[in-house]
Order: structure tokens, then sequence, then C-alpha cells
């Protein structure tokens, strides 16, 4: 039984180890490059002028296309922004409500408690108007997409509480278009881009130019630049109390650690006098 | 439940009316204050105390999720996140609920673990065992049926995959998912039916949890050295020993539930949830939460056909059959000695055991080609030999180790070799 | 546990069990508040926008209903004589002489001025249209004095929806309103 034990297990090892180069050739192509965001880490926090930009980036260069339907504009107030500035902002857009006293569905301005209407009436029209692919909704965009980062570092991101996959990539995506390298075929209406997850090239041609959105606080209106401030504010859109859940996990850790050691001295003294 | 021989005496009036009409207080006493333990239980017996503890956060997290939660196709989704981001305190009550079913699974295992580990299911435990796996196939059916509500891409396609299992069976499969379903496909009957049993099967399984304990109370624990209780030194009573030791346990847990719920609130999950159901689109990878992933390789392991059973009827046979095996535990065993701190042999086997499961696993979370269908081959394999094969042989062919005639006699003589006075006679197995 | 019984004072076990048992209630106690508070009204329904009714149409002696928050609002344009009738009760014959009206000074007499839309509105009445017994929904233009009348428990209100005879204890509420222009009331 040892023997068998013997040869199977270093077996077993060999493939293991060989199954890893086997599969190298997935999507992504390139791993998303990892920016220090500032929301990253236990003690993490937004940076509100950050998410303001992102939030303008949004407005100007992505909402023509993709929804962004969970979030209503009196949630804005987390980045920083008045309630009037809000209404403001609020007011540029059309809302369809009703019916009215005579049963007509009818328009109106937007308002504090609505959400951000969709570019499109539905999905239908959405991917019609997309050449069939419909541009995904950014309410949680930045938790709805994870590059496997496979083992072991998978086991490591518990201890470093990396949560940062989804911005990672909407910035690689965003910055990482190009070329197709030689001998790649990228097919009509695609777009060659080795960041994209489902495949080599995606039906988005790249969204945003140097200088398309203007910034008032001296930030360089790079695509770079860009890129970041429009996932920072997307994390913001898919996780709203990701401030406080930090804060608030910060006070529960310390109480549990107390209460753990309190607990700790109770069973010494409890079993002090007791073999086990 | 052992009144016969209860040390309860009610001192005040009241206890005494109260302890002649409905004797909870005494029940109470005798269950979890005078019962005696054995004194030399180690932390992985602290388990049952947290799964208890889990179970009571499942449920009252899921009662109030449900005061939000819209079982309704349309709305599913935006209910979910109407939670998340607009009822007090949401977030936080979801993130529990979500990130509990896990820490539920880590403790249950654990708790399977040690119980294999230390013999616990050999008689006159089979029954408890038994109470046991119930239990775990209740909660894999609640885990299930609760991953499908919040509508996202893995809701649907993991309900469209599991309840997808029934079709291997012929004849009788596709008119068996048609009555799950309430439909061709998943779609809003499944949804609202799936909400309403994983709203029931919690208290099932708080039912069946009563008889576990209920079952525990009467044959009493097994300790680490697997020998039976024989005197009054053998014991000390629940409170204040096992329920500090318990407290303590339960705390240090929480300590790493808590720092996943409040910062890796979605490591254990699947982003692909986060994005709506969609009929027409499956996702690239579908794969089970992590708790699963043992059983899912297994399924995917048969890829060939056994005689008349084809390749997919096989394998949901493995894999229902991986968890069936689990009744039969207690008669495939053959050995007298039920802790494995005496068993070298089944040591060996039990911990290469425990590797190929969570080998499994990872093999469950990748594609199912290339190297991985071999491995997974290899591996189900030896899950199956493990029970099937190891248990009943090596029970008549291993040598045991010498057993100490009493708990009191192992905690003295570990107590000697800890404080170097007898290191001749102190195995390091009782260490435990 | 057996710890001081007979040492009589307290000892560092004694302190131990009794900040550990502390620290576990404080523990339980915090966890148990985000169960309840969960069950107050959510962001968005306390973010539930106001809305804006449009009451060109509405002649003397005509009166309209609308939903806010989920509950009837009762905007009537008077007629003259029933404010006439309304102006011309003494305060001290009023059951609950309080105004009720969240767009005046806390605790202002019920006068038909702070009940209706104010100065040189005074025909218009805005009020929420639940009962302030039990929450039915009260009749218009019934019950003894022109008013309103609640069929479920017998309450009757006035022309300026003040409590006036039967069980309910106030006056019906007038909520946060506002004439944005002359044939626009906004109420929230």
């Amino acid at each position: 039984m040892k023997k068998l034990l013997a040869s199977i297990v270093p077996a077993a090892m060999a493939l293991v180890i060989g199954a890893g180069s086997a599969f190298a050739a997935g999507y992504p192509i390139n791993k998303p490059r990892e920016i220090d965001w500032s929301f990253a880490g236990p003690f993490g926090t937004f940076d509100k002028g950050q998410l303001q930009r992102g939030l303008k980036v949004y407005v100007e260069a992505c909402s023509a296309c993709h929804s962004m339907n969970l979030v209503a504009f009196r949630t804005l107030e987390d980045l920083g922004y008045s309630e009037d500035q809000l209404k403001a902002l609020a007011a540029n857009y059309e809302v369809e409500d009703g019916p009215n006293g005579e049963g007509e569905m009818f328009t109106r301005t937007a308002v504090l408690s609505d959400h951000f209407p969709s570019p499109f009436p539905n999905q239908e029209a959405a991917a019609y108007a997309n050449n069939g692919a419909a541009p995904p909704d950014f309410s949680l965009l930045a938790k709805a997409r994870y590059v496997e980062r496979g083992f072991p570092q998978f086991v490591f991101d518990i201890f470093t509480g990396y949560n940062e996959s989804g911005p990672n990539y909407i910035y690689s995506l965003l910055t990482g278009y190009q070329e197709p390298p030689a001998g790649v075929e990228v097919p009509d209406g695609a777009h060659y881009n080795p960041y994209f997850i489902a495949g080599s090239a995606l039906a988005m041609a790249q969204p945003i130019y140097d200088e398309q959105v203007a910034y008032d606080d001296g930030s360089p209106e790079t695509v770079d630049q860009y890129a970041k401030d429009v996932s920072a504010f997307l994390m913001w859109a898919a996780e709203p109390h990701m401030e406080e859940r930090k804060q608030t996990g910060f006070m529960v850790i310390i109480f549990l650690a107390i209460f753990a050691s309190l607990l700790f001295l109770t069973k010494k003294s409890v079993f002090a006098s007791k073999e086990h | 439940m052992s009144s016969d021989h209860s040390t309860y005496q009610p001192t005040s009036g009241f206890g005494k009316w109260i302890d002649s009409r409905l004797p909870l207080p005494r029940m109470v006493h005798d269950s979890f204050v005078s019962y005696p333990v054995p004194r030399n239980l180690n932390y992985a017996y602290t388990f049952g105390g947290i799964l208890m503890v889990m179970l009571v956060v499942q449920l009252l997290t899921g009662i109030v999720l449900a005061m939000h939660y819209a079982a309704d196709t349309a709305i599913a989704f935006q209910s979910v996140e109407k939670i998340m981001r607009d009822v007090n305190s949401g977030w936080l009550l979801r993130y529990m609920h979500a990130n509990g079913a896990s820490f539920f699974f880590v403790a249950v295992y654990i708790h399977i673990a040690r119980g294999m580990y230390y013999g616990s299911y050999k008689a006159p435990r089979e029954v408890l065992w038994i109470l046991g796996v119930v239990i775990l196939l209740l909660m894999m059916a609640t885990a299930f049926m609760g991953y499908v509500l919040p509508w996202g891409q893995m809701s649907f396609w993991g309900a469209t995959v599991i309840t997808g299992f029934f079709t291997a069976f012929p004849g009788i499969g596709e008119p068996i998912q048609q009555l799950l379903l309430g439909g061709f496909a998943v779609d809003n009957p499944t949804l609202n039916r799936f909400f309403s049993l994983h709203y029931l099967l919690p208290f099932m399984i708080t039912g069946v949890v009563i008889l576990h304990v209920w079952a525990l109370h009467v044959t009493g624990q097994t300790n680490p050295t697997g020998v039976e209780v024989k005197s009054k030194t053998d014991t000390v009573p629940f409170t204040p020993y096992a329920t500090v030791k318990d407290a303590l346990a339960l705390s240090i847990f929480l300590l790493v539930f808590a720092y996943f719920i409040f910062f890796m609130p979605n490591f254990l999950g699947h982003a692909d949830n986060y994005i709506p159901a969609d009929p027409l689109k499956t996702p690239a990878h579908i794969v089970p939460e992590w708790y699963f992933l043992p059983f899912y390789a297994i399924l995917r392991a048969i890829t060939f056909d056994i005689g008349p059973i084809d390749s997919k009827l096989g394998g949901v046979l493995a894999m229902f059959g991986s968890i069936a095996v689990l009744f039969v535990l207690p008669w495939l065993d053959t050995s007298k000695v039920r802790s494995a701190v005496y068993r070298p042999w089944y040591k060996l086997f039990f911990w290469l055991f425990v590797a190929n499961a969570i080998f499994l696993g990872w093999l469950g979370a990748k594609p199912a080609e290339g190297i991985y269908t071999p491995l997974a081959q290899i591996s189900t394999l030896y899950y199956f030999a493990f029970f099937l094969v190891i248990l009943p042989v090596l029970g008549l062919i291993e040598t045991p180790k010498r057993l100490p005639n009493s708990i009191t006699e192992a905690v003295l003589a570990k107590k000697a070799g800890n404080g170097g006075a007898a290191p001749a006679a102190a195995s390091p197995e009782t260490r435990g | 546990m057996t710890q001081s019984e007979g040492a009589g004072e307290p000892t560092r076990r004694d302190f131990l069990y009794i900040a550990t048992g502390m620290a576990g209630v404080v523990g339980v106690g915090s966890f148990a508040w985000p169960f309840i508070d969960q069950m107050n009204p959510d962001a968005s329904t306390l973010a539930l926008a106001s809305i804006e009714v449009n009451v060109e149409a509405l002649e003397p002696g005509m009166s309209l209903t609308v939903k806010w928050r989920g509950k009837p609002v009762f905007i009537r344009n008077r007629t003259d004589e029933e404010v006439a009738e309304a102006q011309a009760v003494a305060l001290d014959d009023l059951k609950d002489p309080i105004a009720r009206n969240a767009n005046v000074a806390d605790g202002s007499a019920a006068t038909d001025i702070d009940r209706s839309a104010g100065e040189g509105k005074e025909n218009w009445i805005v009020m929420i249209g639940s009962c302030t017994h039990l929450g039915c929904v009260p009749l218009g233009q019934a019950g003894d004095f022109g008013g309103w009348f609640c069929p479920c428990h017998g309450s009757h209100y006035d022309t300026a929806g003040r409590i006036r005879k039967g069980p309910a204890p106030t006056n019906l509420p007038v909520p946060p309103f506002a004439f944005v222009s002359d044939s626009v009331i906004k109420i929230g």
C-alpha cells in the first residue's frame, strides 16, 4: 500500500505542475494592471475629488450608451455635492412618469429621488443601436468583473484584503486599446484589447480620448486619468456603503479581539484547577 | 432528557411551581449546565456549538432580509440591490447572510472531519451521525436555493444546471425536472418556490438539529482518546468548562467571519452574480459556490459510460453517491478503535482524504478539460476508495496503538509528558 | 462558578468574569440593533419625491384626492360659505385647538386662516385624508358640520378639517405644501 502511494503522489504532483502551463491561454490575454487605489485596504476611503471627476467622465463620455439605473441622484451626496448642486444635475435629465389624470404617461425633469435614466428605452433598443451588443449597466460593474487570480494568489488576497479586481479591470480595459499584434484577426466591428475578459476584441471602440472631458481641478486630462477616475467612481456606484462598512468592521474587529482576550483569560482561570 | 439522574434543585417558589408543570429550566440545566462532558475535549469539539450559533445567525438575518426581498423575476435583483443601498444596515445584513452561508459550511466541514478523525460515527452513535448527514443534505439544499434568490447570472445558471441533474435519469428525468421548475426552464415559478423552500428548510434543519442534540445527549460526547467515559473523574460539568471553551472558540471564529463580512465581503461569492439573470446568455465559466466544488468535480469526473449507465447519469449518481456513502460510514469502518490518534494508518489515510477533498474543490473550480479531467478521476477514485475499500480493509489489518484505560489516565499521562517527567510513557499522539 | 464564596471581597477572578459577561452583553446588544433598525423606513422611502398637483380645473366646491407618501391628501377649493362657516367657529368650541399645520409655527391656534393655504388663498385647504382616530379615510362634505365624516367610528370634521365630534383626538393634519404657481400645488 505504501509503495502504491509512493508512486501515485509524485505522479499526481507532476500532473498538477504541468497543469499550470497547459492553461495559460485563457482570457484576458493580459492580467489587469494594478493601481494603488485610495479605497483599497481596511482603512481605504474614497477620494471625493476623484469621484466627482469620475462622475463627470461618466456623464459626459459613458452615459450616452451605458445606463446606471440603480444609482439615485440623492446618493451622490456621498461625493460631496450639495443638495442644490444635485438638483441642478438631476434637472439635466428627463424621466418618464405617470400616468397623469388623463391616463397618459409623460416625461418630466428628474428630481433627487430619481435614478439615472437609461439612454435606451429597453435592452433590445440598446442592443440594436450597438451592433447587437447591449452596453452593460454601470451600477454594479466594478463588482461584476473579476479576473481570476489563480492559486496561490487568491489565497494571499485574503490576507492583503484585495477587493480591487473590478476597478483594476475597468481601468486596464479603458487604457488597453491598441493595434492588434501581427497575425491576430479582429472581426469587423470589433476592437482589439488584450485586457478584455471574454475574448481578444470587444464591440466597444475606445470610448475616451485625451482632453475629451474638461476638469476644473487641474487634474491631467488624459485617458489614463479619466480611466482611473471613472473606475473609482464605478467602485463607489457599486458599493456606496464601503467606507461605512470598513469603519464598522474596524470597530467590530476591535471589540471581538477584546472579547476573545477576556474569554481567553476566563477560560484559563476556569480550567486552572482542572487537568484536561 | 436525562431526568432520572437530574441534579437540578429549584430554589425559588416560582422555580418549584414551574418545575412541576413545565420543567424547562430543569431541561436547560441538565443539558447545558450540569451535563457531564469528557474533560479532554479539544477545540475541534467546539464546532457543534459554533454551528448552533451560525444557524441562529442565518435564521435571524434571513428573516429580516425576507422583509425586503421580493421573489419575482422582474424585481428580485433590484430588491436585493435596494437592500444593499437603501435599507438601514441592509448591506450588513445581506453580507452577513451571504458570508454566513460560507462560514456555516466551513464549520460543518470541520465538524464532519472531526467526527471522522475521532471515529464519532461508531456504535453507539450511528443515529447521531446519520442525523448529521441529513442536516448536511438539508443545508446543501437550502444553500443552493438561497443562491438562486438574488437572480443574478450565477443564480440562474446554477439553478439550470442543478435541476438539470434530474434529466440524467432516463424516462422520469424530464417530468421530474419540469415538476421542480414549474415550467420548461428556470423562471418565475421556480424562483417563487425556491424562496418558499429556502424559508422553510432552515426550520426543518432546526428540527433535525434538536434530534441530533438529543441523540448526542443519550450517548454522550466522544473524545480525542475514543475511550468511553468510565467514571466521574473523566468528566467535567458543561458549565463552566465547555461553555467558556465554546465561547472562546466562537469568538475567534466570529473574528474571522467578521473579517470577511467587512473587508472581503464578495471574495467567497462570484462576480457574475452581480449581473442580472439573462436566460439567453450563459457566463463563460459557471461554477457553484466553493462549498459544492468537490461534489461538482466528482460530477464532472465521470466522462465515460459504465455499462448501461451513460456518463451523464454516472456523474449524477457519483455525486449523489459521494454524500450517500456517508450514511453507511458507521458500517464501513471495521476497526474496533475509534480515534485516529491510536490508528497510525487510518490517520495517514484520513489526512490524505482531507487533502484530496480540498484538491477536488480546486479541480471543481477549473474547466473540465485537459489534464483536470484525469486528475478529477483519480481524486474521485480515492474519495470512494477511502470509504469502500480502505476503511473496511484497514480495520482488519491495522495494528492500533495501546489505548489508555481511561480518559483520566490519558490526561494525566499528557500532563506528565508536558512536564517532562515521564518522557518515555507519553506518546506524542496523546497531546491531541 | 465557584469563585470567592468564602472570601467576602471581590477578587481579580470576579472582575474578569464580570468584565467578560458585560462585554458579551454589549456585543449581543450592538448585534441586535441592525436587526431592529432595518425595519425603519429606508433611504428611498425617506427620499420619496414631493408631488406637484395641478388644481387649475378645481372650481369652488370641488375636491381632489391625491396620493402622497402612500396616504390620501384632500385638496379642496372651498366655497365662500364654507370658509365663512369655518371662520365663525370660536376656538373654545374646538376639541383640538391646535392648527396641526406643518406650514405654520408649531402650536399655532386652529384658526381657519392657519388651517387653510393662508392669506389670499383662504379658500384652499390641503389635508392628509386619514382620520386621526384609527386611519380610515373620511368622506367629504358629510357629517354634522358639513366638512368630513369618518364612517368607521363616527368622527365629524368641520369645513376646515377640525375635529368637532367623535372619537378622533386631533384635527386632520396639513402636510407641508406650497403654491409653486397659481394653479400648481407642490406637496412635500
